[in-house]
């Protein structure tokens, strides 16, 4: 239960410097609702253990009871077997949202490590790395999750949670590293290098800092991923089908037909859940793009001037160093396909 | 170097890393899969336990594992995936044949159609920033969210078991026998409408979302707004100076997202039992058919590795940049 409460203090951490009142008012729109949604589907996590009305495995044997319809003891229905949906549902966003936030702890952890090291590394070294997140990028994630949990099938959801977070961390190394490149050449880095830091003190202490806005962006999305893929696997069948997650309630309800029965109420609240809280996650998203890109917030923030809509410039763009490729590094860069886009920077820098 | 060939070399290498993944996946993991499949499977011949050897190792005599490399690979070349064992005795590439068309028809157009209007739409919001396109914005956020094989459930139910609009599910009529004439192919087609609305309509706001974004920074480009002052019509600046350059990143995005999209896409079908690579792979998860798991995982990265260096040629098309720089190591 305390893996899932860091998140709800996010929109507070991410919030600008000052720890001023009245920052939560300063936030996009977007991102409130999207914290709020969020904050109600950890609330039904944190309490669904203690306000479910039955056991959610547990099979009521009564032969009216089997399929019913929404009713006063049953809010959301029953399923084939007799079991309550409303329970299974709160177990369900409990142990899903568990799983996402340890598979997107893991996989952020993951992302940094590599995004720094390559960035910090350079030259081939960080052609190298770069070059195996590029191809795991390009790899689809869910058929191999598929073979490789098919292996460890009777694994739990520890094989889950490691399996996905093992796939999910190149989306988040890609940007960190593009933003360490950034951030390494400027002032205060050289600054810190010449008091005597040691790497790792500049690394902990000066550069994550500076890309804390970023992690939370790619923490975000890894979660939404996590939640996604979990799902469609448990739906698959490839998880672990005696615990209850969002997924495995929508398996059963595929496998056992509740759709030809008719029994909506098995299956479109779980995934109207599903749903809900990925909408959550891209509103938090958003939010947080428009924080850092002033150019994409909503009309709100722009001010109407001789007819025509203007919205405040970007942040002075920071001249990043791009160039500084040893010969086999660059050779191994012009592989990729960003390549292309290195032009576009350097024409902007100059 | 021309960039295209670069980009080969670059998914050579990438299409080498998920042969050897999958090399190493059955090796590595605890248990002995042949063993287990052998179990289940009690009418497999000793010809398919070798052939089983051969793709998920073990066995008594198993030879150097770079032995066992070079055979996998040699076999794998020769679209040879072994026998399949839930099926026995049909070869797993017959099953890969019978299936592929199915999958690439439908999810091909499906996303292709999906790219194009969701594109299109995302010029314009990027264009009228803040206006009504804006104000649609949160339900196609709530579009993307939904998992594609729900947004399916939902479809069904409303479409086909309520209004009776379109089928259910499966392929074609039950009564056709495949092939060529007018009243098989009229009725997949049927059979594939609701399938491809499920694609494009959860996938179109995620393209439109990407594109309006890159539009919106494009926008503030110096060389828009210089177009701009230059008194150049709306429509000139709009598509041939903003969208033209917008477009580029939106491709990479395109490149990046088609395994999600393919993904997304074979659960979905599922839902529709429809007889493509996403209800063989849950067949093969169901009965633990590792070869065919395998030979499947294979066969979707294969063709995200080919659609990726499609994406690249209409880069290469659209882009001078990629026509004209050498690699410069």
């Amino acid at each position: 239960m305390t893996a899932v409460l860091p998140i709800s203090a996010e929109p507070t951490a991410l919030a600008t410097e000052e720890a001023r009142p009245g920052r939560w008012r300063r936030l996009p729109t977007k991102a409130k609702v999207g914290a709020v949604l969020l904050g109600l589907f950890i609330l039904a996590g944190i309490i669904g253990p203690f306000v479910m009305p039955y056991d959610p495995s547990f099979q009521n044997p009564a032969p009216d009871l089997s399929l019913h319809a929404p009713y006063a003891a049953h809010l959301l229905g029953t399923t084939q077997s007799g079991q309550d949906v409303l329970s299974q549902m709160l177990e369900g966003i409990r142990l899903t949202l568990i799983l996402a936030f340890l598979v997107g702890v893991v996989a952020t952890v993951l992302s940094v490590i590599v995004g720094v090291t390559s960035a910090f590394l350079g030259g081939v070294w960080d052609e190298v790395l770069s070059l195996l997140t590029n191809v795991f990028l390009v790899i689809p994630a869910l058929p191999l999750l598929i073979v490789l949990l098919g292996y460890l099938q009777d694994k739990g959801q520890a094989a889950t949670i490691l399996v996905l977070s093992f796939l999910s961390w190149p989306w988040g190394a890609r940007v960190v590293r593009a933003q360490t490149l950034a951030i390494r050449n400027r002032d205060f880095i050289a600054a810190a290098r010449e008091t005597g830091e040691k790497t790792w003190r500049i690394i902990t202490w000066e550069i994550v800092p500076n890309e804390v806005s970023l992690i939370a962006a790619s923490f975000v999305n890894t979660v939404l991923y996590a939640i996604g893929a979990s799902v469609a696997l448990a739906f698959i069948g490839v998880t672990d089908l005696n615990s209850w997650s969002l997924g495995t309630v929508l398996y059963w309800a595929q496998s056992q037909q509740a759709l030809q029965l008719g029994a909506w109420w098995w299956f479109v609240p779980p995934g109207l859940a599903v749903a809900l809280i990925g909408t959550s996650l891209v509103l938090l998203n958003t939010g947080i793009d428009e924080l850092g890109n002033p150019r994409l917030r909503d009309a709100a923030s722009a001010s109407k001037i001789a007819g025509r809509w203007l919205r405040p410039a970007d942040p002075t763009p920071v001249l990043g160093e791009i160039g500084q490729r040893g010969r086999l590094g660059s050779f191994l860069h012009s592989f990729s396909r960003s390549s292309l886009l290195d032009e576009t920077e350097r024409s902007q820098a100059r | 170097m021309p960039f295209i060939l670069r980009r080969l070399a670059f998914y050579a290498v990438a299409a080498w890393v998920a042969l050897t993944v999958n090399f190493f996946i059955p090796r590595a993991m605890p248990g002995n899969a042949v063993q287990s499949v052998m179990a289940k499977f009690t009418n497999l011949q000793p010809a398919a336990y070798k052939a089983l050897q051969a793709l998920l190792g073990g066995g008594k005599n198993p030879g150097s594992i770079w032995s066992q490399y070079v055979s996998y690979l040699d076999n794998i070349v020769h679209f040879n995936f072994g026998t399949d064992v839930s099926q026995y005795p049909a070869s797993v590439s017959s099953l890969l044949v019978q299936t592929i068309p199915w999958t690439i028809i439908l999810v091909g157009t499906a996303t292709v159609i999906a790219f194009l209007v969701g594109t299109a739409l995302g010029i314009v919001a990027g264009w009228r920033h803040g206006g009504a396109l804006d104000r649609v914005l949160p339900g196609l956020m709530f579009l993307q969210a939904i998992p594609y094989f729900f947004f399916a459930l939902i479809l069904v139910e409303l479409l086909a078991i309520k209004a009776h609009v379109f089928p259910t599910g499966q392929g074609y009529d039950n009564g056709l026998i495949p092939g060529w004439h007018g009243d098989f192919i009229s009725s997949a087609i049927y059979h594939s409408l609701l399938p491809a609305l499920t694609i494009v309509l959860t996938s179109i706001a995620g393209w439109m979302l990407q594109m309006r974004n890159v539009m919106i920074t494009t926008i503030g480009e110096d060389y828009v707004i210089a177009a701009q002052a230059k008194g150049l019509p709306s429509r000139r600046v709009v598509y041939t100076y903003a969208a033209r350059n917008a477009l580029l990143p939106q491709l990479q995005g395109f490149g990046l997202a088609i395994g999600f999209v393919i993904s997304g896409a074979l659960v979905m079908e599922i839902v529709f039992s429809y007889p493509g690579i996403g209800l063989l792979l849950l067949n093969a998860v169901t009965s633990n058919d590792y070869p065919l798991m395998q030979a499947i995982f294979l066969v979707i990265t294969f063709a995200v590795l080919i659609a990726n260096v499609v994406v690249d040629m209409i880069v290469v098309l659209a882009d001078p940049r990629a026509r004209t720089r050498e690699a410069t190591a």
